[in-house]
Parts: C-alpha cells; sequence; structure tokens
C-alpha cells in the first residue's frame, strides 16, 4: 500500500464523507471550540460528563478529511469512557500519530483508532488529526475556551 | 496560446517581440531539477516564496567567503567593499523603482516590516483619535493587523474598500470612504489570495485628490510586473525579496523623501545616529535613520543580483508569459467538474485559487505534493478573504516566468487523481 492510500484508507473516507456524532449537543455540559491557525480548520466538541464518565460526545465544524475522520472517530471511541480513559487514550493517539508506537501492537489498545496510523508519514498533517482530541482535553478541563494546534 | 494542444511551447513562447526561453531559464534554477516523492518538483508556491537562481546564490556565497565585512564604519578594505556593494543595491532598487532618488530607498525585513515601519512611524506621528485608515477587503493579514495595532494604540478606524464576487474592488464604494478624516489609503498592487490586480492608479489619483497619502503592498506585484513609482506617484511602496528571486530577510520600503524625513525613526540603535549623549540624540539622515543596527547586508547584495537577473530578462516579457500561463491553467481547470475558480476579476496575476467540492483543500494539497507538485492550501494569510467567499480555505496555485504548460497539464492531471482518492 502506498503511503497515500495509507493516508486515506476507506474506512477514513467513510468518516469523512459521513461523520457520526456530527451535531450539536444540546445538553452538554462541557464545551470548547478547536482552531488550526495554518489551515483554518474549525471544530467544536460537545461532551456530556456525569460521574466522570462521558456519557455523550459530538463534535460540529469545518476541516479536512483528516481531521473530520479523526474527530469522528474520536466521538465514536469514547462513548462511556471515563475522562482518565480519555486522556490516556489521546497521549496514546498522539504517539500513533507521531510515528512513536506501533499500531499492531495491542497492547496499546488503539482499536479502530489505529487506522490512523498512516499519518506519521505526512507530518504537516499531524495537527490535522490530533485537533478534535486537543479540543476535547480543553472541553475536559474547561481551562480555556479555544483550543489550538500551536 | 493554443490550449488543446495541451501544452504551451517550452522551449519558447513568443511575448511580441521578446522570446522567453524558458528550457534556457529553467537551467539557471538549481532546485528546479529536483524530484520530490519521485517525481519530478512542479514549484506553484511562488506567491508564498520563489525559487533562487544560480546567480543569487553564488553572490551569497562570493559575499560570505570573501567580503564579508561590517558596513558605514570600518577603514579596512573589505568593510569599504562592502559598503560599496550595499550602497550599490540602493541604487539599483530605485533604478528598479524608478524611484527619484536613492534616499527614498530603505531596506527592511520584507514588506511586513515596511508597513508595520510606515504605521508605527507615519501613523503614530500624524494619526490623531477618530482618524482613518483605508484598507481593502482583499488584503493580506500583514496589511490589516499593523493598522489595528494602530488603531487601537491612537483611537483610529479602519474602514475597508468591499469587492464583488469576482474579487474587483468597488471603487465607488472607495470613493464614498475617503473623507476628512482619512489619512491614509494602504492597499495590495496585487492580492496574494486571489490574483486581482488592483486599479492602483485611479486608487492613488481619488486619494491624492483629497491629498490622502497612499501605501501600496507590492509583495505580489514587484516579481510579476513592472513597477514604477513616479508614474503611479504612490506615496509608499513595500516588496520582500524572497518573492523576487532573492534572499530571505530582505525587503524594501520606498517612501518620497518629504514623508520619510518627517517621519520619527522607527527602531533605536546603531546607524540610525549621527551623534549621541546622554541628554540627547540626533538622528541620521534618510535613508539611515530607518536602519538600525547591522542590516541584512549579504541579503542586500543577493537581492541586487535578483534584480540583475529578473531585470535581464524583463519584466515585460515575465508579465506577458506568465498571462499566458495563467490563462492556460485556468481554461484546464476549468474543464474540471466541481472545480470552482475563487478570484476571476478581469486583470490577474500569477494566482489560481480554486477550490473542489466535497474535498477540503488540505487534503488536495497532499495528493498533489506526492505527485511532486507543490501548491498552497490554507487561507493564505487573508482570512477575510476566505470568509466573503464563503469558504474555509483554497488550493492555490501561483506561476513565476519558469512555469510552463507541461507543468500545468501535471498539476491538471493530478486534480483529477484527487477526485478519484475521494471519488
Amino acid at each position: 500500500m502506498s503511503e497515500l492510500s495509507e493516508l486515506y484508507q476507506e474506512v477514513i473516507l467513510d468518516h469523512n464523507k459521513s461523520p457520526r456524532n456530527f451535531h450539536r449537543l444540546a445538553d452538554a455540559n462541557r464545551r470548547a471550540e478547536g482552531y488550526n491557525p495554518l489551515c483554518g480548520d474549525q471544530i467544536t466538541v460537545y461532551v456530556k460528563v456525569e460521574d466522570d464518565v462521558i456519557k455523550e460526545i459530538s463534535f460540529e465544524g469545518s476541516g479536512c478529511a483528516i481531521s473530520k475522520a479523526s474527530a469522528s472517530m474520536m466521538t465514536d471511541s469514547l462513548k462511556g469512557r471515563t475522562t482518565a480513559e480519555a486522556e490516556a487514550l489521546f497521549d496514546r493517539v498522539h504517539k500513533m500519530l507521531k510515528g512513536e508506537v506501533n499500531p499492531g501492537d495491542d497492547s496499546h489498545d488503539l482499536g479502530k483508532l489505529a487506522v490512523l496510523s498512516g499519518v506519521c508519514h505526512f507530518p504537516a498533517r499531524v495537527k490535522c488529526a490530533s485537533l478534535s482530541w486537543h479540543t476535547l482535553r480543553t472541553a475536559l478541563k474547561r481551562e480555556k475556551e479555544v483550543a489550538s494546534t500551536e | 496560446m493554443k490550449p488543446a494542444q495541451g501544452v504551451i511551447a517550452p522551449q519558447g513562447l513568443r511575448t511580441g517581440r521578446t522570446v522567453l526561453d524558458v528550457a534556457r531559464i529553467r537551467e539557471d534554477f538549481p532546485i528546479l531539477k529536483q524530484q520530490v516523492h519521485g517525481k519530478p518538483l512542479v514549484y506553484f508556491d511562488n506567491a508564498a516564496t520563489s525559487q533562487k537562481p544560480q546567480v543569487v546564490i553564488d553572490t551569497l556565497n562570493r559575499y560570505y567567503a570573501t567580503e564579508n565585512a561590517n558596513i558605514h564604519r570600518g577603514i579596512h578594505f573589505l568593510s569599504e567593499l562592502a559598503t560599496a556593494e550595499y550602497e550599490e543595491t540602493r541604487n539599483k532598487v530605485k533604478r528598479f523603482l524608478n524611484a527619484s532618488e536613492s534616499r527614498e530607498i530603505v531596506f527592511v525585513r520584507g514588506t511586513t516590516e515596511g508597513i508595520n515601519l510606515v504605521a508605527q512611524s507615519y501613523g503614530r506621528r500624524f494619526f490623531k483619535e477618530g482618524d482613518e485608515v483605508v484598507i481593502s477587503a482583499m488584503e493580506h493579514h500583514s496589511n490589516i493587523v499593523p493598522w489595528q495595532m494602530l488603531c487601537e494604540q491612537v483611537g483610529a478606524r479602519l474602514r475597508v474598500i468591499p469587492m464583488n464576487h469576482d474579487g474587483e474592488l468597488l471603487l465607488d464604494e472607495y470613493e464614498r470612504l475617503l473623507g476628512a478624516r482619512t489619512k491614509l489609503v494602504s492597499v495590495a498592487h496585487v492580492s496574494n489570495a486571489l490574483g486581482t490586480i488592483n486599479p492602483i492608479g485611479r486608487i492613488i489619483e481619488s486619494a491624492h485628490r483629497r491629498n490622502i497619502p497612499v501605501l501600496v503592498d507590492g509583495a505580489q506585484a514587484a516579481p510579476h510586473m513592472k513597477v514604477d513609482v513616479q508614474e503611479l506617484d504612490c506615496d509608499f511602496y513595500a516588496f520582500s525579496g524572497h518573492k523576487l528571486f532573492g534572499p530571505t530577510g530582505i525587503g524594501v520600503l520606498y517612501g518620497k523623501a518629504r514623508h520619510l524625513e518627517a517621519m520619527p525613526p522607527y527602531q533605536g540603535g546603531g546607524d540610525m545616529i549621527s551623534l549621541v549623549t546622554f541628554e540627547k540624540t540626533h538622528y541620521n539622515i534618510i535613508p539611515y535613520k530607518f536602519e538600525a543596527g547591522t542590516p541584512h547586508i549579504a541579503g542586500v547584495i543577493g537581492l541586487g543580483a535578483a534584480i540583475d537577473y529578473v531585470s535581464g530578462i524583463g519584466l515585460d516579457a515575465v508579465a506577458a508569459y506568465e498571462g499566458e500561463v495563467l490563462a492556460y491553467a485556468t481554461a484546464q481547470l476549468s474543464t474540471i467538474q466541481g472545480l470552482r475558480i475563487i478570484g476571476r476579476a478581469k486583470e490577474k496575476a500569477s494566482v489560481l485559487s480554486f477550490v473542489l467540492e466535497g474535498v477540503h483543500p488540505h487534503d488536495i494539497g497532499t495528493v498533489l505534493d506526492r505527485e511532486g507538485v507543490a501548491i498552497r492550501a490554507g487561507h493564505h494569510c487573508a482570512m477575510p478573504v476566505m470568509q466573503r467567499f464563503g469558504v474555509p480555505a483554497t488550493a492555490r496555485a501561483s506561476f513565476a516566468f519558469y512555469n510552463t504548460g507541461e507543468e500545468v497539464d501535471v498539476l491538471v492531471r493530478a486534480v483529477r487523481k484527487v477526485l478519484k482518492v475521494f471519488g
């Protein structure tokens, strides 16, 4: 598989075309906006947290296929997880995007998110894939309103 | 040009009575012989920065290897040599812009610094609360933010000339913006995001009828067309060396002598003074008043080599040839379904911005890169322009005189590949 087709795998193109959980969440109690000043990608992540568990999660915004698919898959994989688990998963995803883990290694527990591992061959696109995760972290910490990949 | 043939004769396009021998010109640019991702490099990101001819690279090398010294101070051979070359470049720039005096040429880091210099020096001296500065809807951030900073400092107001859906400024609206409070007009000669060539002659005339000075952001114009500051009668003109086939970190601010003389220094330091005591400092004469600290001497001398190189080709021939490349690329890209060109002004130069239905420009950029085609994808430091056209970003191909019709064909094939990947 060429690096390009490894980047744009069917699963990613599918999430880009039909993003999951792509809407506002009316009863969200955490919310943050993320912005990538390099390319203009914009995202809002909504989370409903109860007893430290992510009950509901969704997103809105505009961006490239990588950022949209990554956000879509993130929301899919975090429903029902604790906020601490979400944090830990972000660390593993980030390592994968930077090419620091082997996606075949099950101990990292990346699940479906492993299809994003091709991003590591495209350093300029790492920020696209991590934007939604940075935004989620901001939402969970409620440290500030706008997250940035910078 | 015959688009049906699919190529512009690469070995020599006839533009009027001048022949531009592009095949030979390409030999002057070592980087163009490179492959990226196993494909020949097609460099279409010239609006971001241009490539450098060997003569510029050699000049930088020669300067550091045999002439390096500080200028305007050493009483030794090398310093005198470096000073002479540095000041000779000022004369070259004067001739290049057809300025009336070389003391009207100030060396700065680039267009951005040139505009900031005028905003902070001219602006802070002459603007008062309630005054207005007029810019346009298609400005680069570097011709927006310095004025916003000034407005915040002195309580002035920013006014914006609107544009139509083709990316042309609405001159009637512009006339209405000019008034007793207008202290300065600052507009791009050529838009970096849309390619529009603005009618700056008319813009300057209207402002001058009301005694309002005009700054022209020439970053995207100077590499593509002849600029005559006396004919334009502009008050300030700024451009960057690196977009003009010269080194990065060097640029030019032209200013009419009477303005520069009335303006306070922008930065303090060495070279910009004539006498310093702890009680009072007397400033140097123009242009040195604005060149504090050891300047980018190598950059200036390299810029001189770039100006010689471009002048040798001739900017009229460059403009004619690039016009044909742009027309050919526009025609070819227009045949792709779902592709929309952003910026359809009648007068355009060297920039082709487009979007593809259902595909984000960033993804276009990545696929094109793997085909060896370098373009820019993003907001091009002109976010208000993106907002005006209702797109988050565009893909932008921008041309120089070393680009060819065959390269445009590679671009078109690569864009079709994008559609295949995302089909």
